[in-house]
């Protein structure tokens, strides 16, 4: 019993790191693209149509890494694998 | 109808028995039998309706459904043509259908996380007598790692198969061992030659994993939210499940775009020259 909890509780600061810091890093990241998205589109306003789709494209490759963590973190908080030491 | 119903005992339960495929086979032999069939399902749907609309399009005034097939399949014509400059006529038609499948397959995330499970269970109860405990569905074939690593394996190969058809066979064995690093001398090409084989296949498997890591794990991560929604009492379902399901658009959408970007632009780096 008390294995199983020590796990669920490092299990759970390792999720809140996980996602926090993942949170972090593709915000920063998304609002850098955007920020020069924006520079670019005052700079030259003809370019925007063709900016457009690539902004988009760069946004959603950053998020999916936030997004893999995600799915990671919430697999470790509803069917960790690791539980199954403590179990058996 | 009671013992048709499975009721799971926590939430913990509720989640790992969502998260369980059909499968039938052992070990390496696993076959996900609900990622199959739903995937074939709605992959000849997205066939047979661009056919139907393909045969009846009319040079006149077109209806709502061609207007939307003639955008869709214009908009990947747009990409191809800007990004790919080959003279392959295979990557339109693959990014086609790399888009519109993945864009059906990720949708079936719309459905509600129990309509079909539930409907499953009932089916096999009711006909087959089987356990409703022991009933599994996962609808979102794309949220399954299995389907999108077949895809962008696919993917893969179809490059190889440009790299080779563009440059034959020679020059596609050739660019293997020497492309990242150019050397001069023929003692630098042989020293450098493991070196740039290495670095070959490492790009070539990031490249593989990469691309059905990330959309299997967007499309996992939305369904397990749509599953914490759904533990929700059922009056307060719609707040967390409007906005999410509408965020969820744009993620159906942008994944399955970037999912065919990138198959493009594989497919252009496999044809260029070094």
């Amino acid at each position: 019993m008390e294995q199983l909890a020590q796990i669920q509780s490092v299990t759970a600061i390792a999720i809140g790191l996980m996602i926090g810091l993942a949170g972090l890093g593709a915000a920063i990241g998304v609002a850098l693209v955007g920020s020069r998205f924006l520079e670019s589109a005052a700079r030259q306003p003809e370019m925007m149509n063709a900016l457009q789709p690539k902004l988009f494209v760069i946004a959603g490759l950053v998020d999916a890494i936030f997004i893999i963590t995600v799915a990671v973190g919430l697999m470790f908080a509803f069917a960790n694998p690791l539980l199954a030491v403590v179990s058996k | 109808m009671s013992e048709h119903v499975y009721a799971p005992a926590n939430p913990t339960e509720y989640i790992q028995h969502h998260l369980h495929n059909w499968k039938v086979g052992e070990g390496f032999w696993t076959f996900h039998l609900d990622t199959f069939w739903v995937a074939l399902i709605v992959g000849f749907l997205f066939v047979g309706l661009f056919a139907l609309v393909a045969r009846r399009a009319t040079s006149g005034v077109p209806g709502r459904l061609q207007n939307m097939v003639e955008m869709i399949v214009g908009m990947v014509d747009d990409q191809v043509k800007s990004t790919f400059h080959g003279r392959s006529r295979m990557v339109g038609p693959l990014a086609l259908t790399v888009f519109m499948w993945i864009v059906v397959m990720n949708s079936m995330d719309f459905f509600p996380v129990d309509f079909l499970p539930k409907i499953a269970q009932w089916f096999a109860v009711s006909f087959f007598g089987a356990d409703p405990h022991h009933v599994y569905m996962r609808v979102v074939p794309t949220a399954d790692i299995n389907q999108t690593l077949a895809m962008s394996l696919t993917v893969i190969i179809c490059t190889v198969g440009l790299g080779i058809s563009a440059k034959g066979p020679v020059g596609f064995v050739k660019e293997i061992f020497t492309a990242p690093f150019h050397a001069h001398g023929v003692g630098m090409m042989i020293a450098l030659a493991p070196i740039n084989f290495f670095m070959q296949m490492v790009e070539y498997l990031s490249k593989t994993l990469s691309l059905a890591m990330r959309l299997a794990g967007n499309m996992f991560a939305g369904e397990l939210v749509f599953m914490l929604i759904a533990l929700m009492p059922w009056w307060a379902q719609w707040v967390g499940g409007a906005p999410w399901a509408i965020f969820h658009i744009l993620i159906v959408i942008l994944q399955a775009y970037i999912f065919m970007m990138l198959t493009i632009v594989y497919c252009s780096l496999a044809v260029e020259e070094h």
